[in-house]
């Protein structure tokens, strides 16, 4: 009988006890099953590029003849640049949460969720992995620097590459707690449309963040995108060549009460916040029923 | 293994108003097929659900290879393997990386994955499509990886809900010839769901379950022959009249199952000719059939297992919104 042949020739497996490296290769398969998706879907990368491209370019461009004379003479597409690095990371990192609810809709969330890890690895290895794409989109975008008259200086990509990884951090785990209590993925996105527009405009991408009305300073500073776009923006502006006057007036930095905030406590607050909502990520998925 | 594969006592899950399951009792010996069978919305995947950790009873207890569903939810979860009936394989993937996915999250020792990974896709006839997305497998094909994907880890308890739900009969001929061949080299105890009757008959021992309680658990041999009767169906001009007659004249008492009149009596063939001879309503046709399943689960419930799928249909689909809000 080849079948008992068989079964003489394999020893049968006992599971161990779960460890803590058992819970850290855990997180990589988690993360790593997400790179194999990202990567085997060419047209999701294209089109997840296409709408940061459109505000850059076409945007940028149209608006540039009304703006000329408030940009101090710097191209607008210059201007929107930090902005669109941003953008582009906030559109992969909560497609990238929305992954949890179609798991969940065609079933594989379950075989995660039935397996002798804690639920906390997995939400872990789920935004580790969702961050890295979109940071992995933001690279796309920082590839672009060149076309709208920004330096390819070391130093400010791996500025741009940190906040871009924080922001993606932060946005993920804040896709994770939406789609942690959401079933359906229509009802997914709406949600997230709905939350995900606001929050871009609120955060100075598209505007410098002094002189606005109260209301609207008011809603930027608690808007955590604003303090990963304007440490972005002061990144960039490092690195142009460009009157004191345009500086002040397009780059003045966020305040906290006439306090200018500092870039690193910035993304302190970033990452405070993201590891905040993976707190409360993990404690939704480890409740069960 | 020491003691019962599986034990519960006085499970109860209730869905708010609903109550899935009403008290369960019953215990599952090492290396066994236990079949759980009945109707759909009968509390069957209520109860496995249960059983493999993912929701909580409302009160009773259940142990799976010595441990405590509720408590001890990783050692349980180590020592099961799981098929469910709605896929949950990653399309995205090919059949081999879904297995090794699996190893990792079960923290496989990793000198036995590629081994056991092949031995498992050889068993399940699948090692030749190893490389394919999943995506492209067919209902049948999609049901083998998934079996043999609870096997990898080698599990002590082998859950399969439905396992041949959905396919057509060649293939469910197939997975049965699978699972019957895991049985002879693997020691494992298998705790199986279904609502075909002819599947039930491959089980050990089968518990009949009906709105959330198990009415009836025995082997297949001996609860046919508890029943001792045969099964008479027909068809007349007037059933209404039928079902008077039959109890005036012979003291029998007849339901409408199927469409057709049905009852059970003793010497089934030596009943016709007697009917026939003076029954005041025209008969159009008569079926004598031998005890099956089916008339086991007709006489503990009083209906047929598909009359009693049509009924709870509704109930089911206010238990599967309910567990959909409430199971996440």
């Amino acid at each position: 009988m080849s079948a008992s042949a068989a079964a003489a020739t394999v020893a049968t497996v006992r599971v161990p006890f779960r460890t803590a490296a058992s819970e850290l290769r855990a997180i990589k398969i988690v993360w790593h099953r997400e790179l194999i998706r990202y990567f085997s879907d060419r047209l999701r990368i294209v089109t997840a590029l296409l709408q940061p491209a459109l505000f850059l370019f076409v945007l940028g461009t149209g608006l540039s003849r009304l703006a000329s004379a408030g940009t101090e003479g710097l191209n607008l597409r210059t201007f929107f640049y930090p902005g669109i690095l941003a953008m582009a990371v906030l559109f992969t990192a909560i497609f990238s949460a929305a992954s949890v609810v179609w798991d969940r809709e065609f079933g594989f969330l379950r075989e995660m969720l039935v397996a002798p890890v804690r639920r906390s690895s997995i939400v872990i290895g789920k935004c580790l992995g969702g961050a890295t794409v979109a940071a992995t989109q933001g690279v796309l975008m920082i590839a672009l620097a060149g076309l709208v008259g920004v330096p390819y200086a070391p130093t400010l990509i791996l500025a741009v590459l940190g906040l871009q990884i924080l922001l993606a951090f932060m946005l993920t785990a804040f896709g994770l707690v939406v789609a942690a209590r959401v079933t359906q993925m229509q009802t997914f996105m709406a949600l997230t449309q709905m939350l995900i527009m606001p929050l871009f405009f609120l955060s100075g991408a598209m505007y410098p963040v002094t002189g606005l009305p109260t209301w609207l300073t008011a809603l930027n500073r608690v808007d955590p995108l604003t303090y990963a776009v304007d440490p972005m923006r002061r990144a960039v502006f490092a690195h142009l060549t460009i009157s004191p006057t345009a500086r002040a007036r397009l780059d003045p930095g966020v305040t906290w009460g006439g306090w200018h905030v500092p870039a690193m406590l910035q993304a302190v607050v970033v990452l405070a916040i993201g590891l905040g909502l993976l707190g409360v990520a993990i404690a939704e998925f480890s409740r069960s029923d | 293994m020491d003691g019962p594969a599986v034990s519960v006592s006085g499970l109860v899950r209730r869905y708010g108003e609903l109550e899935a399951v009403r008290g369960i009792d019953l215990t599952v010996d090492a290396d066994e097929t236990f079949g759980f069978l009945g109707p759909n919305g009968a509390g069957k995947s209520t109860t496995i659900n249960i059983l493999c950790t993912l929701i909580r009873p409302t009160a009773g207890s259940a142990r799976v290879a010595g441990y405590d569903v509720v408590r001890e939810r990783d050692e349980v979860r180590r020592n099961i393997g799981l098929v469910f009936q709605d896929t949950t394989l990653d399309g995205y993937l090919t059949a081999e990386r879904n297995l090794r996915l699996h190893a990792e999250l079960y923290g496989m020792p990793r000198s036995i994955v590629a081994p056991r990974v092949r031995d498992v896709l050889d068993m399940v006839g699948l090692w030749d499509r190893r490389n394919s997305k999943v995506s492209a497998f067919s209902g049948g094909m999609k049901r083998r990886l998934e079996i043999a994907r609870g096997l990898l880890h080698s599990p002590r308890v082998l859950f399969l809900d439905e396992p041949t739900i959905g396919l057509d009969p060649q293939t469910r001929a197939s997975i049965w010839s699978y699972i019957r061949e895991l049985r002879n080299r693997e020691h494992i105890t298998i705790f199986m769901t279904t609502h075909y009757m002819d599947e039930a008959e491959y089980c050990d021992r089968i518990a009949i379950i009906d709105q959330g309680k198990i009415i009836a658990l025995d082997t297949p041999q001996a609860l046919k022959a508890s029943i001792g009767k045969d099964r008479v169906q027909m068809h007349t001009e007037d059933d209404a009249r039928a079902l008077h007659a039959l109890a005036e004249q012979f003291g029998i008492t007849a339901t409408m199952a199927e469409g057709a009149v049905t009852f059970a009596v003793e010497e089934g063939e030596q009943f016709i000719p007697k009917l026939f001879s003076d029954f005041p309503v025209a008969i159009r046709s008569v079926n004598v059939s031998r005890p099956s399943l089916d008339d086991v689960f007709m006489s503990y419930t009083g209906t047929t297992i598909r009359d009693a799928e049509a009924s709870t249909a509704d109930q089911l689909r206010a238990g599967a919104t309910l567990f959909r809000r409430g199971g996440r």
